[in-house]
């Protein structure tokens, strides 16, 4: 302890606290400050620039649900678009099919009723001829059969026995 | 990392030269026994270490056995009834009395201490061989003041010039800051913010880099072979210590105080309180003075130690003068003189870190207070 009190110089004591404490104050000023500061501007800088990216990002995400929304939506509309139109050209198939069958039945039915006739006037022509035909054949038979008196009187008979029969 | 292997080139290379010079002067002149050479290694060492009035660089003795010093004087400011001012080189390192007005100082030799005396210069001594005369109030520029002035020049100029190099490019480091910020930043952020507290920290800031800087670089400096040591005289570290100490009690805050005396709080009645703050209350204010005061003696000693080992390491060489001692004395010292550089490093972090500490206690807020409360009843 004695040696250590030897060795303190009041001199260097004071030189040491005077040049330090101006030391610190002109460091302060000129150095500490502006240093830490623009450390600090820095490190604020880097925060609101991750702050922003985080904020873009943060965006970006939304702007993609929105778009994804937006899709969604428009998918669904096209998926109803199409059904419609689905919908639409089937009725139109089905109605034109009605339609045609209505027509073709129509067509047939009129058809038919036209062969109907046609075969009925035919038919009464067909009967018209067989019945002149039958007379001629009938007077040409008559005519023949009616040629002896025999052959009237056998002829009588038949249609007497016929008539009988009736 | 790549001052730190330009300091340790530039020192080994000293070392080099310190060892050589060891080795190659002439031993027989002065003291021919190994126990001359010791006591005269002990002296070198010894005042190697202490603080002088010129800036020596280094010394020689010639073939006629003169001792010759080659340095550059410094200014010697004595106040003795009014002002002395002369050049040290007036001193002839204690050869000579000096004259000014009408007193007479010589300087002592053993000391390097300068004294009054009469016009031939006589020194008396005490029974335990201590000079009597009496001393002048010495504020000369020593050795180590002018190293202060260096380094404290050192310092503004590197980071004034680190603040200026901010403004003009955009807070970008560059050149040697890019060595420098992450110690200033390491210092904010591991040593000022956990210790003092987000909110306070920004006013202890300027002395904690001032002091960690100026300790760090004194004691690079002392590493090198001029024989500077600072940072290991008492008288530097206990200024350091008391800034440390008024910054502390200066900025104390009211649960500062009431920690120191009244550490118990509101969890005790008074009537206990009081058999045992008989005890407390001056173990937490001698407290206040044991903090800053081993911060002081830490420094030194740890400073000092380090010349003192490094001194005599080398001293070996000169001592044994043999073919084992001289490779063994150099690599020893090579060795430790790579531990000193880490210790200049460590001892200037642990003064800045304990006086964070310090300060921490100092501002300590409320809840810090309860907190802290609250451990130590559970302890």
């Amino acid at each position: 302890m004695e040696k250590l009190l030897g060795e303190f110089s009041v001199g260097l004591f004071f030189w040491q606290t005077l040049l330090f404490v101006a030391l610190i104050l002109l460091l302060k000023k000129f150095a500490w400050k502006p240093i830490l500061d623009a450390v600090n501007e820095r490190e604020q800088g880097i925060k609101d620039a991750l702050d922003s990216a985080e904020q873009a990002k943060q965006e970006m995400a939304n702007l993609q649900a929105d778009n994804e929304k937006l899709l969604k939506e428009a998918r669904a509309e096209r998926d109803a678009m199409i059904k419609e139109a689905r919908d639409i050209k089937n009725k139109m198939i089905n109605d034109a099919k009605e339609e045609a069958k209505g027509e073709a039945d129509k067509m047939v039915a009129q058809a038919q009723a036209a062969i109907e006739s046609e075969k009925k006037a035919a038919i009464a022509d067909l009967k018209n001829q067989v019945a002149s035909l039958s007379l001629e054949i009938a007077e040409k038979v008559v005519r023949e059969n009616l040629s002896s008196d025999d052959k009237q009187q056998k002829l009588v008979k038949n249609l007497l026995d016929d008539s009988s029969l009736n | 990392m790549q001052k730190n292997h330009l300091t340790a080139l530039f020192f080994t290379v000293f070392v080099c030269f310190g060892a050589i010079n060891a080795w190659a002067s002439d031993p027989k002149k002065k003291g021919d026994t190994p126990d001359d050479r010791k006591s005269e290694v002990s002296a070198y060492v010894k005042h190697h270490n202490l603080d002088t009035h010129d800036f020596g660089l280094f010394s020689y003795t010639d073939d006629q056995g003169h001792h010759h010093s080659v340095g550059f004087p410094l200014p010697v400011i004595l106040w003795s009834d009014g002002l002395h001012v002369f050049s040290s080189s007036a001193l002839h390192h204690g050869e000579e009395v000096v004259a000014s007005g009408d007193k007479f100082f010589k300087l002592d030799a053993h000391t390097y201490k300068i004294y009054e005396t009469d016009a031939e210069g006589t020194f008396s001594y005490d029974d335990k061989h201590h000079v009597t005369n009496v001393a002048p109030l010495d504020f000369s520029i020593t050795k180590s003041v002018f190293m202060i002035m260096v380094v404290s020049v050192l310092l503004f100029w590197i980071f004034s010039s680190l603040a200026k190099s901010y403004a003009q490019n955009r807070s970008i480091p560059k050149g040697v800051g890019r060595f420098f910020e992450p110690i200033v930043l390491y210092i904010r952020d591991d040593i000022a913010i956990p210790n003092i507290g987000e909110e306070k920290y920004q006013k202890y800031m300027p002395y904690l880099l001032t002091v960690f800087f100026f300790i760090w670089f004194l004691n690079l400096f002392g590493l090198t072979p001029l024989g500077i040591n600072v940072t290991g005289n008492i008288a530097v570290t206990t200024a350091l210590a008391i800034i440390t100490f008024l910054l502390t009690n200066l900025t104390g805050t009211k649960d500062y105080w009431k920690h120191i005396f009244d550490p118990l709080g509101h969890g005790m009645p008074w009537a206990a309180k009081i058999p045992l703050y008989i005890i407390l209350i001056p173990i937490e204010v001698l407290g206040i003075f044991i903090k800053p005061f081993s911060l002081l003696i830490r420094l030194y000693a740890n400073m000092q130690a380090g010349h003192i080992v490094l001194g005599s390491l080398l001293g070996l060489i000169y001592i044994f003068q043999n073919w084992i001692a001289g490779p063994l004395g150099f690599g020893l010292s090579f060795a430790i003189s790579l531990i000193e550089l880490l210790v200049a490093l460590l001892q200037a972090y642990i003064f800045t870190m304990l006086s964070a500490l310090y300060f921490g206690f100092a501002s300590e807020s409320h809840d810090h207070a309860v907190e802290h409360d609250g451990e130590v009843q559970h302890l």
